[in-house]
């Protein structure tokens, strides 16, 4: 092929610079083509598998890497406040018992206190109801006697100015009679 | 590249010229060391691919670049690729792959900027890629799995009687495997550039440009999305020809 010398235009070219046939075809230029096309794919090659795929690999690696990280310091994160929130529930579980506690210890102290107060004070009401009750026992009784005493003075005034004269037993007895009917 | 005009009166159509090799210094003939415009295509490929993997990741951002982004954007696509279609074990094979795609990818859209050369829409480049891939993923199969790698060809489920018949069949299609590769790429990409260039062509009749505009944009559209799909579609055969050597087993 290299030896073949003619025009200046090639081979597979007519005299106008056209194309003679297809120039995919040209037997005389697939040399060139072929050395050409292996050079650039070895060049290719040796970037890529040198250089480029192990960079561009590696930072895909270390972004699936910084993601799954993240990913996992996320959930547990997650799971550290999840925590933190049982824990406040919990602690506000038993401060709410806690609460209820105390409100029923108190409550309870209250009651005793106050039961024994109700009781103190029955009593006093009790020994003043029995004071005032023989108090007025005592005024009754005094004052039945001095009906009594009235009415017999009254009696034995009444007979005497009647003309009657009455001897002072009979008329005892009599008002004692009727005052007990 | 561009299609002279050489007559006022006709239409000339040279949608091939753009696929022409020659020196992209000075003139002379093409020899295979000499640098061309395939060369100069090839080698802007490989400083996008360095502009985009090397520099792009130069930072080694936890949270990336632009860039950096698209860069890991392809890795994990085609790791994910290998890894889903070859198996774990087939993940050694990744930074070929990557290569393979990588070349493909780039080297399809740059041809889409005008006047450039596109490498992929040859047969001789293609050719090297298929067969390359063909005769690694061959060689592999057998030292591997040694003799085994031929029960690839005979179906143990199939009725006895097919089996032989099956057996031909995945032959053929085994060995027809590496010229599908190869020309469905080129193929592709030569037949969108050449459509291009014919709707260019008729833009300078002023009856039919803007129809022929029109259809420049529409047929660029598509290239746009066949050169992504050829290149996903070169890489996840060459992850599924890697698949049949490893594990030739159904």
């Amino acid at each position: 092929m290299a030896t073949e010398t003619t025009e200046a235009a090639g081979v597979c070219v007519d005299a106008g610079g056209s194309a003679l046939g297809m120039p995919q075809l040209c037997a005389d230029w697939m040399p060139n083509q072929i050395f050409w096309l292996i050079i650039t794919l070895a060049a290719i090659y040796f970037v890529m598998s040198r250089i480029a795929l192990p960079r561009i690999g590696a930072v895909l690696a270390e972004r699936s890497g910084t993601i799954t990280n993240d990913i996992a310091a996320a959930e547990e994160l997650k799971n550290k406040a999840a925590e933190a929130e049982a824990a406040y529930e919990n602690a506000l579980v038993d401060a709410r018992a806690e609460a209820q506690k105390i409100v029923a210890e108190a409550k309870a102290e209250i009651q005793a206190e106050l039961d024994v107060e109700l009781q103190k004070a029955d009593a006093e009401i009790a020994a003043k109801t029995a004071e005032s009750e023989k108090a007025i026992a005592e005024i009754r009784d005094g004052a039945v006697k001095s009906v009594a005493e009235v009415a017999k003075d009254t009696a034995k005034e009444l007979v005497s100015v009647m003309g009657g004269s009455a001897d002072a037993k009979t008329i005892t007895a009599a008002v004692n009679a009727r005052m007990k009917g | 590249m561009a299609t002279e005009d050489k007559a006022e009166g006709g239409l000339v159509f040279h949608p091939l010229d753009q696929f022409i090799v020659k020196p992209f210094f000075g003139d002379g003939p093409v020899q295979w060391y000499t640098v061309t415009n395939v060369t100069i295509w090839m080698g802007i490929s490989l400083l996008a691919i360095v502009g985009v993997f090397v520099l792009g990741s130069r930072g080694r951002a936890i949270v990336p670049s632009r860039i950096q982004s698209i860069g890991e954007l392809i890795y994990g696509f085609i790791y994910k690729m290998v890894e889903d279609v070859t198996g774990k074990d087939g993940v050694k094979y990744f930074p070929y792959i990557m290569t393979l795609f990588l070349f493909i990818l780039f080297a399809n859209y740059l041809a889409l900027i005008p006047m450039s050369y596109s490498p992929t829409s040859m047969i001789a480049v293609t050719a090297v890629l298929g067969f390359g891939v063909f005769i690694c993923v061959t060689i592999l199969g057998f030292v591997k799995n040694g003799a085994s790698f031929l029960s690839l060809f005979w179906m143990s489920d199939a009725p006895a009687i097919l089996r032989p018949i099956i057996a031909v069949i995945e032959v053929i299609s085994y060995f027809v495997r590496p010229v599908s590769h190869s020309i469905r790429l080129a193929g592709n990409i030569m037949a969108g550039h050449a459509v291009l260039k014919v709707f260019a062509g008729f833009a300078a009749l002023t009856l039919v440009s803007p129809v022929a505009i029109f259809g420049i944009v529409a047929i660029y559209g598509l290239e746009v999305l066949v050169a992504g799909i050829q290149a996903y579609v070169f890489t996840i055969l060459t992850c599924v020809y890697l698949k049949d050597a490893l594990h030739p087993h159904h």
